[in-house]
């Protein structure tokens, strides 16, 4: 999803002060923006507390800050300057994480971004992009773009083979149909798991994905999925404050008795070797 | 000194120790350390175009009380410090007029500096953002990390003080981790490095206004940690302490002699 991130984010600076700070990452990703904007490109190093803080600071001045590195280096390792300089100060951050779950399997536990939701879904401001295919990306980024705030963008490593249509910008706390079937019983996808949930389905539920949620959006969500006697929530990451406890979380302290079960990468140390393919079979999702 | 500027270091020094009284809140020592730094920034140097964080925000009580002597703050705002439900906490906040950013976790400022720097620079524009920084904050990487990043974009709007009072939070700094020589140190990161007395307001002043080309301009600003009152100064117990009635009004009488 990386290039269609960057072809979107060129397209879409209309404005241009779209500003994207990488910290020694993206090799034959981003090399187009910076040809494009060469003064709006800048690499921090390998210092992803400066780099976060950086992107406070210009964004401080009426800019669109994209800060774009591995999921958990852009995540756990400048924790705070999220949480105290972008969030605190409701700046226009988007904070960029490729590889989400275990997209670079074979690199190891250390590169693996299976918590990354939980952290960023504690922040008051931060709106969760979760994108699952092409189009999403292009309407995830056109939304925040025309929105711009403090946000998460989460992406697949691989690139998407889905079809791209110019989409529309996606809606936050919208669930989007993948897949048509009953009309009560529903799997909720966010992020790169939508062939996962096309596999499970044995049983020909409707598909949907959520591919913008957050702490504001929990109301709006809660009245799109109420309607469902049943939901499976399917995600490429730890059960534990992740998605699918989002979505339970959505309909707590209600009225609402709906069934929720949640489908999720299994809540152990991942410290095999393996692609993944290999992993997720092993590890992720299952029927 | 001229009789206004001795009236205002003054004033600024009372308000601290009242405030600091009626309270009950810390770090009283580093916000008497930087009075003078600030005192110069606000009332020589600022332009309304430029930028200042305080990046050691547990000082917070001390810009408070110079942006009440520049009128950014009334007196009402200003006594509201401390109180239940106000805006004027302890660390410095965004939410209180005139601040520019919060701070209160060290190593957040210089970084976030920077970013307003180096976008004024990539725009041509002559903005000037000024940061002030404490020692303890050079344990922190992420100043480190933010310095290479300034000198290698020679980002020579930025003007960074230290505020080298030579004490941290569980006492003198060479004793937890050694910074000594400091002006080696930044001065091989690449940036202008300049030293001065931090309570001499010419000296101060002087080094504000030298120009540097290519280069991040660093001040180490010399100081004494509780500046003022003979029985705070270097002594690290003002970090958390804060002074009763008795020794607020000993304190008081001191200041009054010594900015008379």
């Amino acid at each position: 999803m990386r290039k269609i991130f960057i072809k979107s984010l060129i397209e879409l600076n209309k404005k241009k002060n779209i500003y994207l700070l990488i910290n020694d990452l993206g090799f034959n990703v981003v090399e187009p923006f910076q040809k494009k904007f060469p003064k709006k490109m800048y690499n921090a190093g390998v210092s992803e507390q400066n780099m976060m803080g950086m992107s406070a600071g210009i964004a401080s001045e009426k800019n669109h800050v994209f800060a774009y590195s591995i999921g958990n280096f852009s995540t756990f390792r400048c924790a705070e300057q999220i949480r105290n300089d972008i969030d605190y100060h409701n700046l226009p951050v988007t904070i960029v994480s490729v590889g989400s779950g275990l997209g670079y399997g074979n690199l190891g536990y250390t590169h693996h971004a299976l918590q990354d939701f939980a952290l960023m879904r504690s922040f008051h401001n931060i709106l969760i992009l979760s994108p699952g295919n092409n189009s999403e990306v292009h309407g995830a980024l056109k939304y925040i773009i025309k929105n711009p705030q403090p946000s998460y963008l989460r992406l697949d490593k691989d690139e998407n083979k889905s079809e791209f249509r110019n989409s529309s910008a996606i809606k936050p706390g919208k669930i989007y149909k993948i897949f048509n079937g009953d009309k009560k019983k529903i799997i909720l996808t966010t992020g790169s798991v939508q062939n996962i949930a096309k596999k499970l389905n044995k049983n020909k539920y409707s598909i949907y994905s959520l591919p913008i949620w957050g702490k504001k959006t929990k109301k709006k969500t809660l009245n799109e999925l109420k309607k469902y006697d049943k939901i499976i929530t399917i995600e490429d990451h730890f059960n534990d404050a992740g998605f699918g406890s989002w979505v339970r979380e959505c309909f707590s302290n209600t009225k609402y008795k709906n069934t929720i079960i949640n489908k999720y990468i299994d809540q152990k140390v991942i410290n095999h070797v393996g692609s993944k393919s290999y992993l997720m079979k092993k590890f992720g999702p299952k029927g | 000194m001229k009789q206004k500027d001795l009236r205002l270091l003054k004033n600024i020094r009372i308000n601290i120790l009242k405030l600091s009284n009626k309270a009950k809140s810390s770090h009283i020592g580093s916000s008497l350390s930087i009075v003078e730094i600030l005192y110069v920034l606000y009332f020589k140097i600022l332009k309304k175009k430029d930028r200042f964080i305080l990046s050691k925000g547990h000082a917070a009580l001390s810009l408070y009380c110079t942006l009440f002597e520049k009128k950014i703050l009334n007196k009402k705002e200003l006594y509201s410090f401390g109180h239940n439900g106000t805006k004027l906490m302890a660390h410095v906040s965004h939410k209180v007029k005139g601040v520019e950013f919060s701070t209160g976790s060290l190593g957040h400022g210089l970084p976030v500096a920077v970013g307003k720097a180096l976008f004024f620079k990539s725009k041509n524009l002559n903005n000037k953002v000024y940061v002030l920084i404490s020692d303890g904050e050079l344990n922190e990487g992420s100043t480190w990390e933010s310095l290479l990043f300034a000198c290698h974009h020679s980002l020579d709007n930025l003007i960074i003080i230290l505020d080298n009072n030579k004490i941290q939070s569980m006492g003198p700094v060479n004793n937890i981790i050694k910074l000594e020589p400091i002006k080696k140190k930044i001065q091989a990161f690449g940036a202008s490095v300049f030293k001065c007395n931090g309570h001499k307001i010419d000296k101060i002043i002087k080094i504000f206004n030298i120009k540097n080309k290519n280069k991040p301009k660093f001040i180490i600003a010399d100081t004494i940690k509780g500046k003022g009152v003979s029985f705070m100064e270097s002594n690290n117990l003002w970090h958390y302490k804060n002074p009763d009635d008795r020794q607020l009004v000993k304190a008081i009488k001191e200041i009054k002699i010594k900015y008379a």
